[in-house]
């Protein structure tokens, strides 16, 4: 069973940063350059969106009219800019409080399965042999969990989750994904001759990782990373939106969804407006990764 | 530009051409930059006509112009191409198509890639009369049958049933040539039809080629960088050099006398597997659409340029009935001879200092052996070429010299000791002092290092050498391989294949090696940067008494280049020797089919 | 233009990759019928899956089972009260056994089909989502059916549009769209079809008992439309690339410099070639499919699976959710097994490798 590239948007990092010179024509190298040099729309505007909702995020508590606990009028009325939520509370404001800790379990979780999938992955690449064969059968039954579904597994005999273990467990379902990619992306540049040769040269394997192969890989990666991060919020804030909360009550953009949404129809922005945060965010993450994937890339225009 | 437009005064205009190119212009889409210009050609039936030209020089565009098409991003935005009495240009796409097949054919530059791979091959030769409505299904399949056995292929139902995947590099290329003329056509272009094949393979195809368009009466363009092929199968020659037909000519007027000062630096820069030769590269890189120089576009890298090249654009000389060039100077220029190059054969018998001895090697991957109980040796300052086709296990045999590939048994002696298997295992200075060089530059230099980097690293690796005085020794180094300081902190994406080639050369003499490993280390370049790659080796293995086991396929340059060769059959040694001796009186009949199917230019 | 190809490292210059392929499959499968060479692949093929599903069994189990205390999630704070209703869970969970005497006894069961019983409210489980699996495998058949000509189209159009208004449109959206969780794409929906711009469409699938969600059509469009608008970008963009690196590929220009008309050339050259990419990129968004449901049927109180599986979670009824994760992850492995046999029957180099 192999189950192929995960998530279908990182095919475009499958064409790895240093695709050798296909062309052949000695040139050929100069187009590619200023190519790479050129402006990525792509890119700048999905680091802007990101870099906007981050600032949204960041300073909201301090620009926010009320606390985050504070009652401002009824349940769903439509006192303040946005209206109030279920308890009553001030919706701009909750929306304002409650970006950071979304944004920040995402990013954590992110790193984690970076961190692990890249580590498992050139591992897997570059020691090959049985090692390969089975750390890529296990990555392969991990790979059969729909990401949330493991998430799922773990709380449901959890009582209290804490953010630490979403963090965990966000990474952990990322992790394989993340392996695959970079095994496939290292085991292509450990057959370079680039690679040999510092082989040849004597050089220790600990250099050859460090200084040969990963700054290689650093384009497909950091594509890989953006696209983690996309899904990372989606998956955490779909887990507060599920009701599994890590801390009832606070404001929290997923868990605001879940609190407001049977309210849909009388009071929308209790939902809508956290849900739109959540949605911009993931445009703008996507929509840099995919710049990034397109820089690093040969094709140009996939 | 009016002397873009300006008829060549020598095309004689052929009353029986079948096909004629005038002013064709193709440009890029995106602006006004011209991929090739004012190329004028008339092909008549039965001939062939090669078309030569070094990479960017624009030969397949025109290649491709005669049957009315521009890959993506380039237009054909002027000139007339009139092929078996049909105006291609001025046609739509659809009726452009129905010229295509019958009246003018491709053959493809690279066969394996251009046959669909998920189509029976058998589908694919008569997909074209099919959709044509040409004979009945039966007759068809005649057809594909006789076409097949004209090139000398099977015609049974097997093999029509078989995908391209299962079939072999020649038999690829035949089956192409096949598909190419089922439809009968007046006019074929054969776009590099025969680059990456064996000798051998390439000379069957080569005389395939030929006999069908003499039986046929088609006129062929062959589009290809390799002047030797065309001294086999030309009968005029066409030089491209920069978007521009440079010199056109009967083919023994070409080679015999030259007059383009591009052409006479390309017979200069080719080794002929008849004589030895101080191969010469052209100075500079050949300019890519956009960056051409005005006036005569060689006047920056000719030896002979005057203030006017820089200015005047030159309009074709006649120089002979059927001979043009484009020159300002072809009446100063004077005669050329072909052995003014010519250098004595490396003495066959002198004192040899030995440094490497392989002896009763065997190399496999896993369980199958593909090198049997090889043994050779390279003296202190001497060249041993390792020759032999695609299989032959010669680039196996240069990994496992190099450390590279450790499933080997026998002995590899260095000096006073014998080798470990793997570079892992071989001691520092073992390691220091055989330096390996890859096939690939565009492989084998890490694309996020600068050039300084790359150089440096083996001397602070060995220890011999750190911080400034590094930094003095690598632009040394640069300048012994004739690069200059200038690219010391770039990277190599932004250097051409000569020059990434010549960087790996730099950091392998970094080490300061005793032997040199280079395995096919000019078979990724145009012939002149090859020229100036073996020009540069030859000065170092002279300067610095360097020994060098050169890996090539190519027999020509192994004369230009070696002291002694050692030919491979299979991974076994089949002849080895002085090279003019085995290029003189080869004793085995391998090699002698080996050299009687490496083109010869004379 | 290119005059110098620089040769491919692999085979064709020298073994530096590796030995000739025909040589890597060992000597012994040349000798081998057609015949029994398929009988051995298909069976590799179904042991590496069953091996692939024995694996994810361990992993649902360890999940489930090894990491929390059951009982106290179950009971909660009632845990240290109610110890009767503990012991009583203790004993439905087996967890006085060893771990390994649990998972024995849990995937004996399984295989037996022997799904153990809820412990929310002691049916047994087979009972429980017989009606559920029909429903979500309903919900997930009509995305479908409607995904895979839709993302065809676009994916077409934009390639034969390429480089063009038509296509950087259609870029945009589907970019926008890829980077959407579902419930973001499922709240739009609902806020825009049927509570605050229009009312067209029901918010939530109200079955009446026994009777499937299908038997009322209208709630079933905003379940299925959020399905499709958040798979079918994915599936657009591999299509478009494929169709893409196809229309560029060697023989699509030799087809074309043939003489062979457009509408053959895209039809037999370059869609026959796309198919295998697209089979495993539906494939493999196919059994996306099977998780995605989860908060799209939580959403729409969908009585599915999905909607199943968070409730069974809330409740901590582990039999249920080891059960629901098994079906999924089935799903998941089966689909993908479909898709890989598949393509490799689409695939005549690969074919001939194996009967040869």
């Amino acid at each position: 069973m192999t189950a192929r590239a995960t998530a279908p948007a990182t095919s475009g990092t499958a064409r790895t940063a240093l695709a050798p010179a296909a062309d052949g024509a000695p040139a050929g190298g100069s187009s590619t350059a200023s190519r790479r040099r050129s402006w990525q729309p792509r890119l700048v505007v999905g680091l802007a969106i990101t870099a906007f909702v981050v600032l949204v995020a960041v300073v909201g508590p301090w620009l926010a009219p009320h606390g985050e606990h504070e009652i401002t009028g009824d349940p769903y009325s439509t006192a303040g800019v946005l209206g109030t939520d279920y308890l009553g509370q001030d919706v701009l404001s909750r929306v304002l409080h409650g970006g950071l800790s979304v944004l920040v379990v995402a990013l954590l979780s992110t790193v984690v399965g970076l961190v692990l999938g890249v580590l498992v992955g050139i591992l897997a690449a570059y020691v090959g042999g049985w090692f390969d064969e089975v750390v890529m059968r296990l990555n392969d039954a991990v790979l059969a969990f729909p990401q949330i579904l493991l998430t799922l597994l773990v709380l449901s005999t959890v009582a209290e989750p804490t953010m630490w273990l979403i963090v965990v467990l966000v990474g952990i379902s990322h992790a394989p994904r993340v392996a695959r990619v970079s095994r496939g992306v290292a085991l292509g540049l450990t057959r370079r001759d680039f690679v040999t040769s510092a082989e040849a040269l004597g050089e220790s394997r600990l250099r050859i990782v460090v200084r040969e192969v990963l700054p290689n890989m650093s384009g497909p990666l950091l594509a890989e990373a953006g696209l983690r991060l996309t899904y990372s919020i989606g998956m955490v804030a779909g887990i507060a939106f599920l009701g599994f909360s890590t801390d009832p009550g606070a404001a929290d953009w997923g868990q605001m969804i879940n609190e407001n949404r049977l309210a849909l129809l009388v009071q929308p922005w209790g939902v809508l407006a956290p849900v739109l945060m959540i949605g911009i965010f993931a445009v703008g993450t996507n929509l840099a990764a995919d710049g990034i994937a397109q820089l690093t890339s040969k094709g140009g225009d996939r | 530009m009016t002397a873009t437009t300006a008829r060549a005064a020598a095309t004689t205009e052929a009353p029986d051409a079948v096909c004629t190119v005038r002013g064709l212009r193709v440009a890029l889409a995106a602006g006004d930059v011209d991929v090739v210009d004012g190329i004028d050609l008339t092909l008549r039936p039965g001939e062939v006509v090669g078309l030569v030209g070094e990479s960017g020089s624009g030969k397949t565009t025109i290649g491709t112009a005669l049957l009315g098409h521009a890959r993506a991003g380039a237009v054909i935005d002027a000139g007339e191409v009139v092929v078996d009495g049909h105006e291609v240009l001025g046609l739509s796409d659809d009726d452009v198509r129905l010229l295509r097949g019958e009246h003018v054919a491709y053959m493809p530059q690279d066969p394996a890639s251009a046959l669909n791979p998920s189509i029976r091959i058998g589908r694919q030769i008569v997909e074209l009369l099919e959709l044509r409505g040409i004979d009945t299904p039966a007759g068809r399949l005649e057809r594909a049958r006789a076409g097949l056995a004209e090139v000398g292929l099977p015609d049974d139902d097997a093999f029509l049933d078989r995908y391209p995947h299962q079939l072999s590099g020649g038999q690829v290329q035949r089956v192409a040539l096949a598909m190419a003329f089922l439809p009968r056509p007046k006019v074929l272009v054969l776009d590099e039809p025969t680059t990456g094949l064996d000798v051998t393979t390439q000379t069957l195809v080569l005389e395939t080629m030929d006999r069908l368009c003499e039986a046929h009466g088609v006129a062929a363009l062959y589009v290809t960088h390799d002047l030797a092929v065309i001294g086999t199968v030309a009968d005029r020659v066409a030089v491209v050099y920069a978007g521009r037909i440079v010199e056109l000519g009967r083919r023994e007027q070409v080679f015999s006398a030259p007059t383009h000062p591009y052409t006479r630096a390309l017979l200069d820069a080719i080794p002929h597997v008849s004589q030895a030769r101080a191969l010469a590269g052209i100075p500079g890189r050949t300019p890519q659409p956009g960056n051409r120089p005005s006036g005569c576009r060689f006047h920056d890298r000719c030896v002979f340029a005057t203030d006017a090249c820089a200015t005047t654009e030159p309009v074709p000389v006649e120089l002979d009935t059927d001979h043009w060039a484009r020159c300002l100077r072809t009446d100063e220029l004077g005669p050329w001879d072909i052995d003014l190059g010519r250098v004595p054969d490396a003495p066959p018998s002198v004192e040899r200092d030995v440094v490497l001895a392989v002896e009763g090697l065997n190399v496999s991957y896993g369980r199958t052996q593909v090198v049997h109980d090889v043994s050779f040796d390279l003296a202190r300052g001497e060249c041993v070429a390792l020759v032999g086709e695609s299989g032959s296990g010669k680039t196996t045999i240069s990994r496992a010299v190099g450390g590279l590939h450790r499933q080997w048994t026998g002995r590899i002696r260095f000096e006073d000791h014998e080798l470990a298997r793997s570079s892992r295992r071989r001691t520092g200075d073992d390691r220091r002092r055989i330096q390996y060089i890859f096939q690939n530059p565009y492989l084998s230099l890490n694309p996020r290092q600068t050039v300084g980097q790359l150089v440096r690293r083996p001397m602070e690796l060995f220890g011999l050498a750190r911080g400034s005085q590094a930094t003095d020794r690598v632009v040394d180094l640069l300048d012994a391989v004739a690069l200059g300081p200038a690219v010391l902190d770039l990277r190599t994406d932004r250097l051409s294949g000569g020059e990434r080639q010549r960087v790996a050369i730099a950091r392998a003499l970094a080490a300061q090696p005793d032997v040199l490993v280079c395995d096919e280390i000019t078979s990724a370049l145009d012939v002149s940067v090859q020229g100036s790659i073996v020009e540069l080796l030859d000065h170092l293995r002279t300067q610095r008494g360097i020994a060098m086991l050169f890996v090539t396929h190519n027999l020509a340059l192994v004369r230009s280049i070696a002291t002694r060769v050692d030919i491979l059959s299979a991974g076994r040694l089949v002849e080895s020797g002085p090279v003019v001796e085995v290029m003189e009186h080869p004793q085995q009949e391998y090699t002698r089919t080996l050299l009687a199917h490496t083109p010869r230019i004379d | 233009m290119t005059t110098v190809r620089t040769h491919d490292p692999a085979p064709a210059a020298g073994p530096p990759a590796g030995p000739p392929a025909t040589t890597t499959s060992g000597s012994s499968s040349a000798r081998r019928s057609p015949a029994t060479a398929w009988t051995l692949w298909a069976a590799r093929r179904v042991g590496l899956a069953a091996l692939t599903l024995w694996l994810v069994s361990v992993l649902v189990f360890l999940a489930t089972a090894a990491l929390g205390d059951p009982v106290k999630a179950i009971l909660g704070k009632e845990a240290a009260t109610n110890l009767g209703r503990a012991e009583q869970i203790r004993q439905q969970l087996h967890l006085d056994e060893s771990l390994w005497d649990r998972y024995w006894h849990w995937f004996g069961g399984l295989l037996r089909g022997d799904l153990g019983t809820s412990v929310a409210n002691g049916l047994p489980v087979g009972e429980l989502i017989g009606d559920r699996v029909v429903n979500s495998g309903v919900l997930v058949l009509i995305a479908a059916v409607v995904i895979i000509p839709v993302s065809f189209a676009v994916a077409l159009l934009s390639a034969r549009h390429r480089g063009r208004r038509l296509d950087h449109g259609i870029q945009l959206v589907v970019l926008t769209l890829a980077g959407l969780p579902e419930f973001v794409v499922g709240i739009v929906l609902v806020a825009l079809f049927s509570t605050v711009v229009f009312h067209a469409l029901p918010a939530v699938t109200i079955s009446a008992g026994g009777e499937g969600p299908w038997t009322q059509p209208a709630s079933m469009i905003l379940p299925v439309v959020t399905l499709v608008l958040v798979v079918a970008p994915y599936v657009i963009r591999i299509m478009r690339s494929t169709l893409l690196d196809v229309l560029d590929s060697d023989y699509v220009e030799l087809a074309r410099l043939k003489g062979v008309p457009e509408r053959v050339v895209l039809r037999r050259h370059a869609l026959r070639n796309a198919v295998v990419p697209a089979i495993q990129v539906i494939g493999l968004q196919l059994a996306w499919l099977a998780s995605g449901i989860v908060l799209v049927e939580y959403l729409f109180s969908y009585p599915g699976i999905g909607a199943s599986l968070v409730d069974s979670v809330r409740n901590s009824d582990i039999p249920m959710v080891q059960t629901l994760a098994m079906i999924v992850a089935a799903v998941y492995v089966v689909v993908n097994l479909v898709a890989d046999v598949l393509s490799i029957l689409c695939t005549p180099r690969e074919r001939t490798a194996i009967s040869s």
